[in-house]
């Protein structure tokens, strides 16, 4: 009742990635990797470890990543990985206060500084390197 | 938010301008009247409007012709005092600042700001930003400020000044706390007003409190929270760009900034 009235957007607000621009877009896209990513881990860790019931149970994992299944998997994790990488370092050096423009007196219609045209070309590169990744692995995976 | 859109019918005022062409757009109100009822409503009403005319200015017309009991907040109707925030085609904006013609829809839903509890349909409390801006010590620190036949004015340059000026143009109207991701699932984060009030008064050469500033947002429901999602520059109407103040500050805190 009490949250009701707050009137917080909650995890539905958080994740809705339009209305903001492209920086809440990556700032969404950073989320749902690093999730995703640590899926993956958690299933690496799994799919590894049948090492230990022998070879059988062993080939048994690696089989169902040999799948057409399998690999569409593993390219989805190759973007997430390449983009959350390239985005994160724009966030960790932004988050040191470089590339965020400098104070000065603003001027109408005041546009923001820190949602500077360096910021959106390291989203969009993040992106085409992520879907550059994508097309290489997909290539590797499906071309043998 | 679950809501109810009420079948009822539409209500319209009879205009008796001879403009008989003049065109209309319809708005969609939130109505919620807490605690007796914590379900919220959509009324509509058909409004004329011009090329110029101001949400704020349809909400008015509304109060005025068609139902005077919606509760808005606004005073200044110029983008000073920061009254009239309000959720308007789900993008927190200044009902006075913004425009119909700007928003190009013949249907506007106008809803109260989220991340702020709300006192009536579209009246929501600033007590929390109030008393987080209130932690920030926004005040110069400065044992010398006080004047006497002793003291001097501070001599400031323009460069001093430029590096907090457009952060002290904040007219704290929350927009930017209403748009920010972790404001909406943390009820304990300063948020992005309180933040860039911080690096204000921290880049402000007179100031001598920045130890102080930096305890208070240097804590878990603090700075950290930050992620640089920038939907707080994105809404603000005055260009204060909290976003940028927040990076500098942390950039600050790590050392990197002066």
């Amino acid at each position: 009742m009490a949250e009701r009235l707050s009137n917080r957007e909650g995890i539905k607000g958080m994740a809705n990635p339009t209305r903001y621009g492209i920086l809440r877009v990556a700032y969404w896209l950073q989320r749902l990797s690093g999730l995703g990513l640590l899926a993956y881990l958690i299933g690496h860790i799994y799919e590894t470890s049948t090492i230990l019931n022998g070879k059988a149970a062993w080939d048994n994992m690696l089989s169902l990543t040999e799948t057409p299944g399998g690999h569409i998997v593993l390219v989805i994790v190759i973007g997430m990985c390449v983009f959350h990488t390239g985005n994160g370092i724009r966030v960790m050096i932004s988050e040191g206060g470089k590339g965020v423009g400098k104070p000065g007196q603003p001027e109408y219609p005041y546009r923001a500084s820190s949602l500077n045209s360096k910021q959106r070309l390291c989203i969009w590169v993040s992106i085409a390197l992520a879907a550059l990744a994508m097309m290489y692995g997909a290539g590797v995976l499906f071309g043998n | 938010m679950a809501t109810v859109t009420v079948p009822k019918e539409e209500k319209t005022a009879v205009v008796t301008s001879p403009e008989s062409t003049q065109k209309t757009v319809t708005l969609r109100i939130a109505r919620i009247n807490p605690p007796e009822s914590t379900e919220t409503k959509f009324e509509e009403f058909k409004v004329p409007v011009q090329k110029w005319t101001t949400v704020l200015e349809s909400i008015l017309y509304v109060k005025q012709n068609l139902d005077h009991s919606i509760a808005v907040r606004y005073s200044c109707r110029q983008a000073s005092c920061g009254s009239c925030g309000m959720k308007i085609n789900g993008k927190p904006r200044l009902a006075c600042y913004t425009k119909i013609s700007e928003l190009e829809s013949n249907v506007i839903t106008i809803e109260p700001m989220n991340n702020f509890p709300i006192i009536r349909d579209l009246a929501v409390n600033f007590e929390q930003l109030f008393s987080t801006h209130k932690k920030m010590k926004p005040f110069i620190i400065n044992e010398e400020s006080e004047v006497n036949s002793d003291t001097k004015e501070f001599i400031q340059t323009p460069q001093d000044l430029e590096k907090f000026l457009q952060f002290s143009y904040c007219i704290k109207c929350g927009l930017c706390n209403s748009a920010c991701p972790t404001m909406a699932t943390d009820t304990s984060f300063i948020g992005p007003q309180g933040l860039a009030q911080a690096y204000r008064y921290t880049a402000d050469n007179r100031d001598k409190g920045k130890k102080d500033r930096l305890k208070i947002v240097d804590q878990s429901h603090g700075i950290w929270r930050c992620h640089f999602a920038g939907s707080c520059s994105n809404v603000c109407p005055k260009g204060v760009d909290p976003a940028m103040a927040i990076q500098l500050l942390r950039g600050y805190l790590l050392g990197f900034g002066k």
